[in-house]
Parts: structure tokens; C-alpha cells; sequence
């Protein structure tokens, strides 16, 4: 890899959601009777970087934060705190102007304006931003349907008529439609059967190849994100808790959050074993636990990660990790 | 099989009225579980594999019916059994759990009055002594302080801990078989390995049979004992785990198995099944799966024939993939 | 991933001809559909249709006047439903009313229609102060009476068939931008709206093009309603001797002049128009009912 500019740059990005009271709440403040604004930390000071080329594979389960990492940097939601930068500049996510990144839902059909033929949905941001003229624009929806494996002739149908894995790649023509330089795909294969699956990741491969795609891939299936990324980060409770290449952080995961979560992973190949589970729940956003948030199920917790945040510290040459016991 | 089997499905066929008609989303289904067994029943959306568990508890409503076929459950015949003895049979003998466990869960009652009214409703005990169960059960279920639980709402608990709370209902009376309807598909990781680690562990103890129906083949292979493959309607093999997976003779499951991503290499091509699930109406004539298959041939468009192979691995194919170990 | 079995049938039909295969489902909304439409076109050609003009004092004959349906004028023209006080035809009367009635009902419902959405929908997506403030004017608003707004109303603006047309926007508009708010809400977080703003789409094209279309289907239900609502509202006001004049009265005023001679036996003056309401307002909301049916489920599939 060069030493030029990352492609993405995440900085101590975090989100918070602030569900602020009311007028009502605010006069019952005066009373005394105060409902504290709560605070959800969904994304707390996140740190790494893509480079151009990557599929980097986002993992965590629910409340970990992934997807409004990802929204984040798609542009869908403002960071409370820190840069995003894009290739070195601030992304600048104004309505009407052109984006560089783009990204795939999970939901192909929620994801598609039901009254809008697909045609017409594909070529609408492109026409919007001038990138093709008007009379390209019927070429342009058949050439990029048929780039996602879709017939041409679809065009003039609308998302109700398709099936699952037929919308999930209307959606991907959609988002290439804009020329975008990375994508972030938010559980795009997630509603899909197996066998579709297969088919959509062989098509993100494809693209990936012909049209020099970054990926930020978000994804709770970690044979999925195996197969398609090159790095792997993992997140829980809006913390990145271990960075690291996909073949090393497979063979020696290091925080043991990971470890527990590959663990968990039913295999093929793995008969009638007895499952050994990870006790308690995930917490609450709301309220996540004092020092490192995996420490109430952490099986090997010492008494100081309950009081400090371990930082993310750096193992081998790109493998990080924020946990007590490395250090 | 000499011992009588606790469910025997017999050339089952639900039908559902489109405007093309009746058109069978199951199709000539035949299943046996035997006591105690874990059944996995695999299949993709449009396959069938939820319609036949909802036909087996007669929850089957219009525009579907059940036209052909037996269900025996402990010996009784559940197609066109009268509605009140179905009402007997389910929650007592019979239970089911559903991918949403708000589907078991009414929002508005307390867990405690949820669980006691199905416990009352079989059988004539106590509130006491039905709370004590309550307890028990909420205990077995892995749920920590259970008397507090009991006393809120289904609202105040997690994904997670709403499908042990519906796993629990479904465990009160004892009942001979649990049907699950993939009930861990919409939870974390973690959250899914605690659920299937206390399947498994429940099962074993209690001697519940168990037909887990769920789209992921890797959860069928850490639970089930057999496992019975659906396609379009029918089942298109069947047979213990171990033969299934390591020695698939559907082209179909074969397929279904290497489309896995575990299955590949890193960073390669997945082995992609071409084309999509036929939808109800347009399934084609003879074996459903032949438009998709790399191996049909002319004599697929007739119906395929149920082929039998040893220790009762089935398979309905005219070509099954014998000698191709994986 | 559970679908039923029948979701996943891939049916090459546009939305349009999938919304009139459903309508027509029911028997009786395609009923009042029927009864819709006849009422429509007879309101339409009145002028061509009724055998008299009423409005045309030189025509009016004194002598033909409160005769019962089916009795012969002085010209030899029968009378089908009857005359009034004032020697007119009970069914050309009926006819035109029918006319003003619509013309009233609809042109009002139009008009709020437009107004209540665009301000209900602008406050879902911008949300704020400004919805706040919109929402409480809203709630105001409905916390009136209808016919206490429009009593109000026409008092200070007098009467005519112009000022009637605004006492019935300015009740119904409210209506129209609290269903419009709630459906734009529920529209604004999904995800295509999302992918809009994430393609970079400007604001008026989300707007106009993304949401507007996807609310407008409960807007169209309430619109039915509020049209069938708007005709009663009138008829009320114009039996109460306010809103219409005379000379152009709708179904309510000549229910309202035919009140006196109810007693006297000659109940054919209030009676039949008030069938004609009766009818027009249960055509409608048939329709409605059945649009309403026909458009949720839809959106829940």
C-alpha cells in the first residue's frame, strides 16, 4: 500500500442521539419532576481508514453501532463529533450535490420508492446531477441493469413485480448510477436466501474488479464477511474493539469479544457439539456499563476494566485491539 | 420402524386459491419424527417449510386448506380433526414457536397472567401451583430472577429474552413436540447460540421432539439428529445430518451447500444456484428444481420418483448425485 | 424470511389496474361507484336533462304550484316528483341542486385537499418549530365544531356561493393536514426517502417526487369522506337559511323550503331532495369505505 492518503479517514467519529424533553418535560422540570435527557451513545470515538481498493467488513450485533457508522459516513446522519475525511477533504453531503459514496440497504424492498418504475429510479440522481443527459437516460437504466444481471427490458417494471435478490440489485444499479468511489453496504445480503446470497456477493465481487469499488461491508454473518473482506473491524457498543486482516483475526482473534463471537458461529463442518454460549445480554445503549462495555461477560475481567476504557493498541502490523490483557 | 412414530405426515398437501386456482404450496409431503428427535426442516422462502408447520397445527387459514393427506400425531388424525380438538392438542400435546415471538406475546397482559392462562386452560390446577410451574419453566428457559419477570410485561424484555419467555410457554405443559418456526433468523449471534444451546439441552432432558424449521443449514447441522431438504413444495431429500450434508444426493442441497461462503475458497467465486425460486404459480412441470439444475435432462419434465438409499436417506430425483462425496 | 405463499408471485400489472382489480372486489362499493357516477352525470346535463328550468321566473306558473308527483301542469307537462311553493319542478329543482351541492362539496374538498397536504407534509419533513406551531394551529382548528367555524364564517363574510366554498376550506383544510402529517411521518423514515437524500437528490425533488406520491393514498380516503362531509355541511348551513341564495339553491335550501308544508301533507317538496342527498352522500361514502380497504392493506403487503 502507498503511503498517499487513505481513501476514507474516520477520526474520533462518535454519534450521539439525545432525545431532549419537551415542553411539557421542561415544565415538569421546574416542578421537579426532571426526566433526564438520555443519551444514546451509538458511535463513541471511532478511529480507522480505509484505503482504496479494501472491502473492509464492519462487524457487531445489535446496538453495536454499525449502522450508523455506516449512515454516517453515507451521509445519512451528521457526526456529533469528529472528521470524516474523503481523500484528505471533509465530505461535503449538501442535497444536490453529486456524492462519492453511496450505499446499499438492507431491505431491497423498503428501499425502493414503490410508485417509481426502476427505470426511472435508477437514472433520476444521475439526471439530477447532470452527470447524463436526458436522452441517455433510457440507455443508461438498461446498460446499468443489465451490469447488475438484470434484463434490460425490466426497465419499465416497478419494485413490487421483483423478487428479494432482484431488488437487491436494482438497489446496487441505483448506487452506481452516481459513479460512486465507495460503497457502504449496510446488511445488504442479510434478507436474502442463501442461494441469492451467492449471487449477490459474486456480483459485488465482479463490480468490485471492473469498476475499482471500495467497500465498507456492515454484516452480523461473519462467514460472509470471511468469504468478501480484506480487514475485518469489529464493533460492540459503539466501540471498535479489534482491527485486523480477515485470514489473521480468524486464526488469532484477540479481544475476547471476538473470540466469543466466532465461536458462536454455527459451522457446517462442526456436528452435534455442545455449544459453550457467552453469558448475559447485550446492554442497553442507554446506559452502557463503566470502563471497557464487554466486561460484565468478559470471562477473563480484571478489576481495572471496569474503571478505564482500554485504548485501541496496536499487536502486529495491522492488528489492533482495545483490551486490559495486552497490556 | 417398529415403534410407533409421534408425528407421521403422509403425502400432506396444503392448497392455496390464487387466480390461477388451487395451487399446492405444499406438495405431497411425507415426514416422520420420531419421540425425543430433533427434525431440521430446511428450506428458502417459498418453499413451503413454514405452511407445513402451520398445517400440522391446523393453523392453516383461508384462502389455504389442507386438501390430501394424513397428519397422525400420537395416533390421532389431525386433518379434519373438529376445532376443539385441536384447541386440545395445541399448547398441551402440541406446541409452536414463531420467528416473532410478539406473535405468541400479547402486548397488553402481564407474563405471569399470559403463562397461567395457557396452563388453566389445559389443565385444572391452582394458581399457585400453575405460578410455581411458571417459575420452573422460566428457570429452565435460562431467565434470571424469574418471580420478578413473571410480574412484567412483554415490553420490558429483549428480542432475546421474548423468544426464551415464548420458548417457555411452549414448554409448560410438557408437550411431546415443539414445532419452531425459525426463531432465532431475527437475533444476534450470541443471542442465537444461547437459544439453540438451551434447545438442545431442553430436548435432551425433557425427551421433547423438536422440528426446527429454518433456512440456515449451519444451525440445522450443530442441533438436528435428521434433517429434510424443501424445494417448491416437496421435500426433496431427506435423511440424518451426516448424510445430508457430508453426502448430498439432490442436486438442489448439493447446491444449497456450496453456495455457502464457508464452503469457498477466500476471496473466490461463490458456487452460485442460477435463476430464482419458481413462485407458486409458475412452478414447472415434472421436478421444480429442473430450470435451475446442471444435470437435468429430458426425463426430468415427468414428476422425479422418491428414491430410497440406505439407513433411510431419501431423495426425489430420476439422477440422484450418488458417488459424489463432498 | 417467512412469506406467504402467495407474495411471491412476480404479476406483470402496473399499480393502476392492481387498484381497480381490488376495488372491484366488492359488490357494493362498485354499488355505490354505480350510483356515483349516474349521480355525477345527472348533475352534469342538468340544463339538457330537466324538463324545466326553475330559476326562470317567466316560467313559473303560481297556479301549478304545490302539486303532488305525477299531476299535470297547466301546459300539459307532467310533473314527475311535484312542485314546490313557487310552482317549480321538483326535479329540475333536484337536479340543480344536485348540481350547486357537488360543485360546493367538490371544489371545496379540492381545495383543502391541496392546502392541508402540502402544509401537513411540509411539516413532517421539516419538523421544528414549525411543525410545532402548525400542528397546534391544527388541533385548534378541529377542536371547533365544523358547523360553529362555518356559521362564524359566513356571518362575517356574508353570503354566496364563493363565500360558502371558503367557510368549507377553511373547516376542512385541518382534516386533510393532520392525515397528511401523520402519513408523511410514517414515509419519511423509510428507506427509500433515506436513499433519496443519500443519492443527493434536492430537497423539492424528495419532496415533490419521493413523498408527496407515497402519502397520497390516505389522503385520497379521507378526501371521499370529507367531500360527502363538506355536501352535508352546506345542506346544514343552507337549511339554516344561511350560506346559498335563492336563486341558486342547493339540496339543502329546497329541503329547507319545503319544511313549511311537511305538516300540510305535501311532503314531497323536503322529502325528495332530501333522498337526493341521502343518496349522493351514501354513493360517496361506499366509495370511500371501499378506497380505504382497497389502499391500507396495500401498503402493508
Amino acid at each position: 500500500m502507498s503511503v498517499s492518503v487513505p481513501l476514507l479517514d474516520l477520526r474520533k467519529v462518535s454519534k450521539r442521539f439525545t432525545t431532549s424533553p419537551d415542553l411539557i418535560e421542561r415544565m415538569a422540570a421546574k416542578f421537579g419532576f426532571a426526566a433526564p435527557a438520555q443519551t444514546v451513545h451509538a458511535v463513541d470515538q471511532v478511529s480507522f481508514s480505509i484505503a482504496a481498493g479494501e472491502v473492509i467488513g464492519l462487524v457487531g450485533e445489535s446496538g453495536c453501532g454499525k449502522s450508523t457508522l455506516g449512515r454516517v459516513i453515507a451521509g445519512l446522519h451528521k457526526a456529533t463529533e469528529g472528521e470524516v475525511l474523503f481523500e484528505g477533504q471533509p465530505l461535503n453531503y449538501a442535497p444536490g450535490v453529486r456524492p462519492t459514496i453511496q450505499m446499499i440497504f438492507q431491505d431491497p424492498f423498503a428501499s425502493l420508492n414503490p410508485r417509481k418504475r426502476v427505470g426511472d429510479a435508477i437514472v433520476e440522481a444521475p439526471l439530477a446531477h447532470g452527470l447524463i443527459a436526458a436522452s441517455q437516460a433510457k440507455e443508461q437504466a438498461a446498460q446499468l441493469l443489465e451490469q447488475v444481471g438484470l434484463d434490460a427490458s425490466y426497465v419499465r417494471r416497478f419494485p413490487h413485480q421483483f423478487s428479494g435478490g432482484q431488488r437487491a440489485r436494482i438497489g446496487i444499479a441505483r448506487a452506481l448510477a452516481v459513479e460512486p468511489t465507495l460503497l457502504v453496504c449496510d446488511e445488504a445480503v442479510a434478507a436474502l436466501d442463501v442461494s441469492i446470497q451467492a449471487q449477490v456477493l459474486n456480483l459485488f465481487m465482479d463490480l468490485r474488479e471492473r469498476l475499482s469499488l471500495t467497500y465498507l461491508f456492515i454484516s452480523h454473518d461473519l462467514g460472509v464477511v470471511r468469504h468478501i473482506a480484506d480487514r475485518v473491524v469489529v464493533m460492540y457498543l459503539g466501540r471498535v474493539v479489534e482491527i485486523g486482516q480477515t485470514t489473521e483475526l480468524h486464526a488469532h482473534p484477540n479481544h475476547p469479544y471476538t473470540q466469543a463471537l466466532l465461536a458462536e458461529v454455527p459451522r457446517l463442518d462442526c456436528r452435534n457439539i455442545d455449544y459453550t454460549p457467552i453469558k448475559g445480554e447485550i446492554p442497553s445503549p442507554l446506559s452502557p456499563p463503566t470502563g471497557c462495555h464487554f466486561h460484565p461477560r468478559c470471562p477473563h475481567a480484571k478489576p481495572v476494566c471496569a474503571e478505564q476504557a482500554p485504548p485501541l493498541r496496536e499487536l502486529s502490523s495491522g492488528h489492533w485491539s482495545a483490551c486490559h490483557l495486552n497490556s | 420402524m417398529s415403534l410407533m412414530s409421534l408425528l407421521e405426515i403422509t403425502s400432506l398437501r396444503t392448497e392455496f386459491s390464487t387466480r390461477q386456482g388451487l395451487l399446492p404450496a405444499v406438495d405431497d409431503v411425507s415426514l416422520r419424527v420420531q419421540p425425543g428427535e430433533i427434525l431440521g426442516l430446511v428450506g428458502e422462502s417459498g418453499s413451503g417449510k413454514s405452511v407445513t408447520g402451520f398445517s400440522i397445527l391446523g393453523l392453516i387459514d383461508a384462502p389455504g386448506k389442507i386438501t390430501q393427506g394424513s397428519i397422525l400425531f400420537e395416533g390421532t388424525e389431525l386433518v379434519g380433526a373438529s376445532d376443539e380438538r385441536l384447541r386440545q392438542l395445541r399448547g398441551d400435546r402440541l406446541a409452536m414457536i414463531f420467528q416473532d415471538p410478539m406473535m405468541t406475546l400479547n402486548p397488553v397482559l402481564r407474563v405471569d397472567t399470559q403463562m397461567i392462562e395457557t396452563i388453566q386452560a389445559h389443565r385444572s390446577m391452582s394458581a399457585e401451583e400453575a405460578r410455581a410451574r411458571c417459575r420452573e419453566v422460566l428457570v429452565q428457559v435460562g431467565i434470571a430472577s424469574p418471580d420478578e419477570r413473571l410480574k412484567q410485561y412483554p415490553h420490558q424484555f429483549s428480542g432475546g429474552m421474548r423468544q426464551r419467555v415464548a420458548i417457555a410457554i411452549a414448554l409448560l405443559l410438557k408437550p411431546a413436540l415443539i414445532i419452531a418456526d425459525e426463531p432465532t433468523t431475527a437475533l444476534d449471534v450470541t443471542v442465537q447460540g444461547q437459544i439453540l444451546f438451551e434447545m438442545q439441552r431442553l430436548t435432551r432432558e425433557t425427551g421433547t421432539a423438536l422440528i426446527w424449521i429454518t433456512h440456515d443449514l449451519a444451525v440445522v447441522a450443530g442441533l438436528a439428529q435428521r434433517v429434510a431438504v424443501m424445494y417448491a413444495g416437496r421435500i426433496v431429500e431427506s435423511g440424518t445430518v451426516e448424510q445430508v450434508l457430508n453426502t448430498p444426493l439432490h442436486p438442489y442441497t448439493r447446491g444449497l451447500l456450496d453456495s455457502v461462503p464457508a464452503n469457498s475458497e477466500r476471496g473466490q467465486r461463490l458456487h452460485q444456484i442460477p435463476g430464482m425460486t419458481p413462485s407458486l404459480v409458475n412452478r414447472p412441470q415434472g421436478c421444480a428444481f429442473r430450470n435451475r439444475c446442471s444435470y437435468a435432462q429430458a426425463d426430468c419434465a415427468m414428476d422425479p420418483p422418491v428414491q430410497h438409499f440406505e439407513h433411510e436417506h431419501m431423495v426425489r430425483c430420476v439422477r440422484p448425485l450418488t458417488g459424489v462425496k463432498r | 424470511m417467512t412469506t406467504s405463499p402467495l407474495s411471491t408471485q412476480l404479476v406483470d400489472e402496473t399499480p393502476w389496474r392492481q387498484f381497480v382489480r381490488d376495488f372491484m372486489q366488492s359488490r357494493i362499493a362498485v354499488c355505490g361507484l354505480a350510483l356515483l357516477l349516474m349521480v355525477l352525470l345527472l348533475a352534469l346535463f342538468a340544463p339538457w336533462i330537466a324538463p324545466q328550468n326553475p330559476y326562470d321566473l317567466s316560467k313559473l306558473d303560481l297556479m301549478d304550484s304545490k302539486l303532488a308527483p305525477g299531476s299535470k301542469s297547466m301546459m300539459g307537462s307532467i310533473f314527475l316528483l311535484g312542485t314546490d311553493g313557487m310552482g317549480r319542478d321538483m326535479l329540475s329543482a333536484i337536479l340543480y341542486g344536485l348540481r350547486v351541492s357537488l360543485l360546493v362539496g367538490v371544489v371545496s374538498g379540492v381545495i383543502a385537499l391541496a392546502i392541508g397536504a402540502s402544509l401537513g407534509v411540509s411539516a413532517a419533513f421539516f419538523g421544528g418549530r414549525y411543525e410545532q406551531i402548525l400542528m397546534r394551529i391544527v388541533d385548534i382548528q378541529l377542536g371547533f365544531p365544523a358547523i360553529l367555524v362555518a356559521l362564524i364564517l359566513i356571518a362575517v363574510l356574508g353570503s354566496g356561493v364563493e363565500k360558502v366554498i371558503i367557510a368549507l376550506i377553511t373547516v376542512q383544510w385541518a382534516y386533510y393536514a393532520r392525515t397528511a402529517r401523520s402519513a408523511a411521518l410514517v414515509e419519511r423514515n423509510k428507506e427509500y426517502m433515506e436513499a433519496a437524500r443519500g443519492l443527493g437528490l434536492p430537497t423539492w425533488r424528495v419532496l415533490l417526487k419521493h413523498l408527496i406520491p407515497n402519502t397520497l393514498p390516505p389522503l385520497i380516503v379521507v378526501g371521499t369522506v370529507q367531500v360527502a362531509h363538506a355536501i352535508a355541511l352546506e345542506a346544514t348551513l343552507s337549511f339554516l337559511g344561511l350560506g346559498l341564495p335563492i336563486t341558486e339553491p342547493s339540496l339543502g335550501l329546497l329541503i329547507s323550503n319545503g319544511y313549511e308544508f311537511m305538516l300540510s301533507g305535501k311532503y314531497w317538496i323536503s322529502v325528495y331532495p332530501g333522498v337526493a342527498l341521502l343518496l349522493t352522500i351514501v354513493a360517496i361514502n361506499l366509495v370511500g369505505d371501499q378506497l380505504r380497504d382497497v389502499l391500507n392493506p396495500r401498503l402493508a403487503r
